[in-house]
């Protein structure tokens, strides 16, 4: 469950719920996790629809992304008293 | 879990989740974990939605005779609260790969334990005063320190539920100090209630450190962050000087300032009822597991109807 916690935000999770169909899920959700206004939009999503990356793979699969220092502004030098 | 995994790989597996947890790191559902470790989560977790949900009958006994509007909206407010802690809290305990129906059950045939403060009865209005000062305001106390445990979604779900709990102890201290600076009649309904939820509260925080065995597993892997006495005497030192901002008295004649330590010395706590309430002889244990049995038995029509409706309307639109 994902709930959209105010304008211009992004959806958060914030836990899940038991339901029979989406419908209900929705009412549930709005009814244990925005019962004071915390929201104005929800998402649901079954759980088995979510993939996501493992802990064991962790490592490799962002490896790549760990070793370009040169995707940083700092990377990159400018001239002393210039503003940028 | 795995029966071919070798000794040193489970020893290995083993001092690294621990090097984790000395790091201060959480630890999400898909990490390894000692099966131990998930185990006595799923015991701790469980126990903890189990005791929400309980204690919503408690209070649920005085909706319909509540003094005013505005003590009827909060109180109703405040048991729906209690649901969806409860709900919050099974959530996170399915991430452990335990099945809810399975839960439920063992809550419903006596097997699984929840909090034993929730087996006491509810005599007068100003059960409801005490409870929402004394028992929600010793769960705050409890839960901000488990808003740092190291399992991801119950230090998660305690962030969300200690939150909405302080609108609880606030909702009871007001009622408290509404009947304390009433007539004397009210004055000694409140002393009353404060007299008979004085002791259970502080039970709440279980035995003595030195009488707790599971405490140093429970520390070493971060779950507990304080102890019980440490945890007990922060609720004690607290509530005292609430109770005495409303000219209640505390019932324990033994009790003494101590100028050293800056902290309120109790008198001796009667463990003997702590464990017969604990072991099921405490006055409403039946009642609520009746209760509940009850509840669940007569919403299985609710259940029924919502799986046949969804089974119905996917058929149709399948066929469509």
């Amino acid at each position: 469950m994902f709930l959209q916690p105010g304008n211009a935000a992004p959806h958060e999770h914030v836990g899940s719920v038991h339901a029979v169909d989406a419908e209900h899920a929705l009412q549930n959700a709005r009814d244990v996790y925005a019962r004071r206004g915390e929201g104005n939009n929800i998402w649901v999503v079954p759980t088995k629809a979510i993939t996501s990356s493992t802990p064991e793979d962790m490592g490799p699969f962002f490896d790549p992304g760990n070793d370009k220092p040169y995707r940083h502004p700092q990377f990159y030098k400018v001239p002393r008293g210039v503003k940028m | 879990m795995s029966a071919t995994t070798s000794t040193a790989d489970d020893m290995a597996r083993n001092a690294e989740f621990e090097a984790r947890i000395a790091r201060g790191e959480t630890i999400e559902p898909k990490d390894w974990m000692p099966e131990r470790y998930r185990k006595q989560l799923v015991r701790m977790m469980s126990q903890h939605a189990h005791s929400e949900v309980v204690g919503m009958l408690p209070e649920g006994n005085w909706i319909t005779r509540a003094p005013t509007l505005r003590r009827k909206m909060g109180l109703l407010a405040k048991v729906q609260d209690e649901a969806g802690h409860g709900l919050y809290i099974y959530c996170g305990t399915e991430t452990l790969g335990v099945d809810r129906h399975e839960l439920v059950m063992q809550l419903l045939n006596g097997t699984a334990k929840y909090s034993s403060i929730f087996n006491y009865p509810t005599l007068t209005w100003a059960d409801i005063g005490a409870i929402g000062w004394l028992v929600d305001g010793a769960a705050i106390v409890n839960q901000t320190m488990l808003a740092k445990a190291s399992y991801g979604p119950y230090a998660r779900a305690m962030v969300r539920i200690c939150k909405e709990e302080n609108f609880h102890k606030k909702q009871g201290f007001e009622i408290m100090t509404t009947l304390a600076g009433g007539t004397p009649e009210q004055h000694r309904m409140a002393q009353d209630a404060l007299n008979r939820w004085w002791w259970p509260s502080l039970m709440m925080f279980g035995p003595h450190d030195k009488d707790s065995p599971n405490s140093e597993e429970m520390t070493r892997w971060g779950v507990k962050r304080k102890s019980n006495d440490e945890l007990r005497q922060r609720f004690i030192n607290l509530t005292v000087a609430q109770a005495k901002a409303i000219n209640l008295t505390i019932p324990d004649p033994q009790m003494r300032f101590n100028e050293e330590t800056q902290n309120w010395d109790i008198g001796p706590i009667d463990w003997d009822e702590f464990w017969r309430v604990v072991k099921g002889d405490g006055p409403c244990n039946r009642e609520r597991l009746a209760a509940r049995n009850t509840a669940h038995a007569e919403g299985a029509w609710v259940r029924e109807a919502a799986t046949a409706y969804a089974a119905k309307t996917s058929a149709a639109s399948a066929a469509a």
